[in-house]
């Protein structure tokens, strides 16, 4: 058995859908047949303050809580989170944040974090198909389209780089 | 929740379905982060869950389904152990006839608490066995061997969760097994449940033996797990700090404990002699810490700053390494939360701002009056303390002081505690009298939008009475009640604040997140009863 561990840190404010975005990777993992944590805080952090929600995955992941500085991706929603949260990063870890959604048209305004999940998707070996079923299981019918969308979005703007 | 035979699921979802599939009978308690998700997810799953109007009355109704021979859970946060605390003691005494598990969601660290109290605590004044599970698997595997454990003891079990159990998913695997059912039938027992002193010495001897066979059975070792690895390094933990551990110090001899009172010390005992140096990792007080070095065992343990919030592999290591300080490089705090955007509390605070009110402040969304810009808030300590702390600040202080002084509490918080202060207001007035304020946004907002008995919905949403805040208020013989929109409350309180009356003014608007789902709620009765009048 390996020990290695991917760690994906999401952060951001209360109502942006960080968690709604870990739930999605969370599952995703899930369905790929991986050992699986997440870890979260709700409570008072629903009230449009600091949310961040860790994901953890690989073929045994002991503790819920991404190491600080063991983070492979920092995925944030709202770039003055980014300063607060950059210690979790690891040295070689990759951070996406909105900055990396500027130059697009997202299909909603409140897509980013399915977009970012888009660009994330690029650097996992995750199957697209489960990545899709991982969205449409998370979220309301109804905003299907629109998330699926900004799902591919993301995943065609790594390809520009 | 989609059951399967493979899951991810938080460790909230796995106590429901092991409740659900345990044969337990009714599931009862009152929202607080992190247990909120048991019942609502009970609920959901098809079990039968219900909200009460606090956690001592939760407990209460959940000790009369157990005597009665059906399975009870009470779900409750850390604090709502306090508030559920009076029938806890006495109910170890009486014990139960089918199983009565009762859930403590700590909250280490406070990510939505007033305080980090370890409720690891109760479980030894009590007089209560205690299970703690280390992750959403052993949740749900503990949560049935609870059920038994209470049924082979009849004894009621505290089961001891917290927020990165609660709240953190991880992979279930379970073949769908179910306990038979327990049919409820009622057995008389004076003896054994009026707790008379002359029956409560009995039942207090009797208690101890059921621990001390509990605690032989505990060192068989069904709950713990025993990891001999390299024996320089032994270290004994409980809960979620296992798995900090197991990522700390991989190669390190473990002893995780499972029922973690009464505590299985032969076990441990051995444990710490198989291993040249022993180090007890846990959260919070040095609960484990103080019972094996009470026993005459030679551990070590973490410095006292690491009482404080919670751990994670970092911190382990550095208790490992015996460091003294937690995070060497101090990180700048993230943002705070504030109260919504069109939350009709803003009104409220930013005229109690502006009228420099003394404001004795409760539990809720509306806590959120503390910070800026309002900074309306002058104490806040449990729920319901607003109004018993504003009367005794009336009490005190200087007639013009006194008169600045205004207890505002939230509905769901008025239900739970606040209706006491209310009598104790009519009971013993402060000469300049008083004003309450009930911020009534109809739902229990801060835990995520539950109902409770005010709303008239049952925890599904379904019609049930509805308790009138203003009526009962008015029965216990205040000198005014009124209602008002946020809008028109700054003439109501001013004229309040000038008499010396005791006066409640309740501020209603619903919630800006619940309003629309109020609405669907109110229309689903609505039709339900059409088709109801319909078929008749």
């Amino acid at each position: 058995m390996n020990d290695i561990v991917t760690n994906v840190v999401f952060a951001g404010l209360g109502g942006q859908g960080v968690l709604k975005a870990s739930d999605i990777m969370a599952e995703a993992a899930f369905e790929s047949g991986f050992d699986v944590k997440k870890a979260e805080i709700h409570g008072m952090s629903q009230r449009g303050g600091s949310v961040t929600s860790d994901v953890r995955f690989g073929e045994r992941v002991y503790s819920p809580m991404a190491p600080v500085g063991g983070a492979d991706f920092l995925v944030v929603l709202s770039e003055d989170q980014i300063e607060i949260n950059q210690h979790y990063l690891a040295p070689s870890g990759k951070l996406l944040s909105e900055n990396d959604l500027r130059d697009v048209k997202l299909p909603h305004p409140k897509s980013g974090n399915v977009a970012l999940l888009g660009i994330l998707s690029t650097y996992l070996n995750l199957d697209e198909s489960i990545w899709l079923d991982a969205i449409r299981a998370n979220l309301p019918e109804k905003i299907h389209a629109v998330n699926l969308e900004a799902f591919a979005l993301g995943r065609s703007l790594n390809g520009a780089r | 929740m989609k059951i399967a035979e493979r899951m991810l699921l938080s460790g909230n979802e796995a106590v429901a379905l092991a409740a659900l599939r345990s044969g337990v009978n009714l599931g009862v308690g009152y929202p607080g982060t992190p247990s909120t998700e048991i019942l609502e997810t009970l609920g959901e799953i098809g079990g039968r869950a219900q909200w009460s109007p606090n956690e001592k009355v939760a407990l209460e109704v959940a000790l009369g389904v157990s005597f009665s021979g059906g399975r009870a859970l009470a779900t409750m946060k850390h604090v709502g152990l306090n508030v559920a605390a009076d029938p806890l003691f006495t109910a170890a005494y009486t014990g139960v006839d089918s199983a009565l598990v009762i859930v403590s969601a700590d909250d280490p660290g406070m990510a939505s608490s007033q305080n980090e109290q370890d409720n690891r605590r109760y479980a030894e004044a009590a007089g209560l066995p205690m299970i703690e599970p280390a992750d959403s698997q052993e949740a749900y595997d503990f949560f049935m061997q609870a059920v038994k454990l209470s049924e082979r003891w009849n004894i009621p079990v505290l089961f001891r969760l917290t927020t990165r159990i609660c709240h953190s998913k991880t992979v279930v695997q379970c073949d769908g097994a179910t306990m038979p059912a327990a049919t409820p039938a009622f057995r008389r027992d004076i003896k054994g449940r009026v707790m008379i002193p002359g029956y409560a010495r009995l039942a207090h001897r009797r208690l101890r033996s059921k621990l001390a066979a509990i605690s032989e059975w505990n060192e068989e070792g069904e709950l713990s797990e025993t990891v001999l690895h390299d024996r320089s390094l032994g270290i004994i933990t409980s809960g979620v700090c296992a798995m900090h551990v197991r990522e700390a110090a991989p190669r390190a001899s473990m002893l995780k404990l499972g029922l973690t009172y009464p505590l299985p010390m032969r076990q441990i005992a051995e444990f710490i002699q198989n291993v040249e140096r022993c180090v007890v990792v846990e959260e919070g007080d040095p609960f484990l810490v103080d019972a094996i070095r009470a026993a005459g065992l030679k551990i070590d343990s973490k410095s006292e700053s690491f009482r404080f919030g919670e751990l994670n592999s970092e911190r382990v290591r550095l208790i490992l390494q015996g460091e003294e300080e937690p995070d060497a490089v101090p990180r700048k705090p993230g943002k705070p939360p504030q109260l919504c955007p069109g939350c009709p509390h803003r009104n409220v605070f930013q005229i109690l701002h502006d009228m420099d009110c003394i404001v004795s402040g409760d539990i809720g969304c509306y806590t959120l009056g503390v910070m800026p810009p309002f900074e309306a808030m002058d104490t806040c300590v449990c729920m319901g303390a607003s109004l018993g702390v504003g009367l005794g600040l009336r009490h005190s202080l200087p007639a013009d002081e006194a008169r600045r002084v205004v207890s505002v509490i939230g509905d769901s918080t008025f239900i739970h505690s606040g209706i006491t202060g209310l009598v104790e207001m009519v009971y013993n007035p402060p000469a300049t009298g008083h004003v309450v304020l009930i911020l009534d946004n109809g739902t229990t907002a801060m835990t995520g939008l539950q109902e409770h008995p005010a709303t008239g919905r049952t925890l599904d949403h379904h019609r049930t009475r509805q308790v009138s805040m203003e009526r009962l208020a008015e029965s216990i013989g205040l000198d005014s009640v009124e209602v008002v929109e946020p809008g028109a409350m700054e003439p109501a309180l001013t004229a309040a604040l000038a008499r010396n009356d005791l006066s409640l003014i309740i501020v209603r608007r619903p919630c800006v997140l619940a309003a629309g789902k109020i609405r669907q709620y109110e229309k689903a009765i609505a039709e339900d009863a059409a088709c109801a009048s319909c078929a008749e």
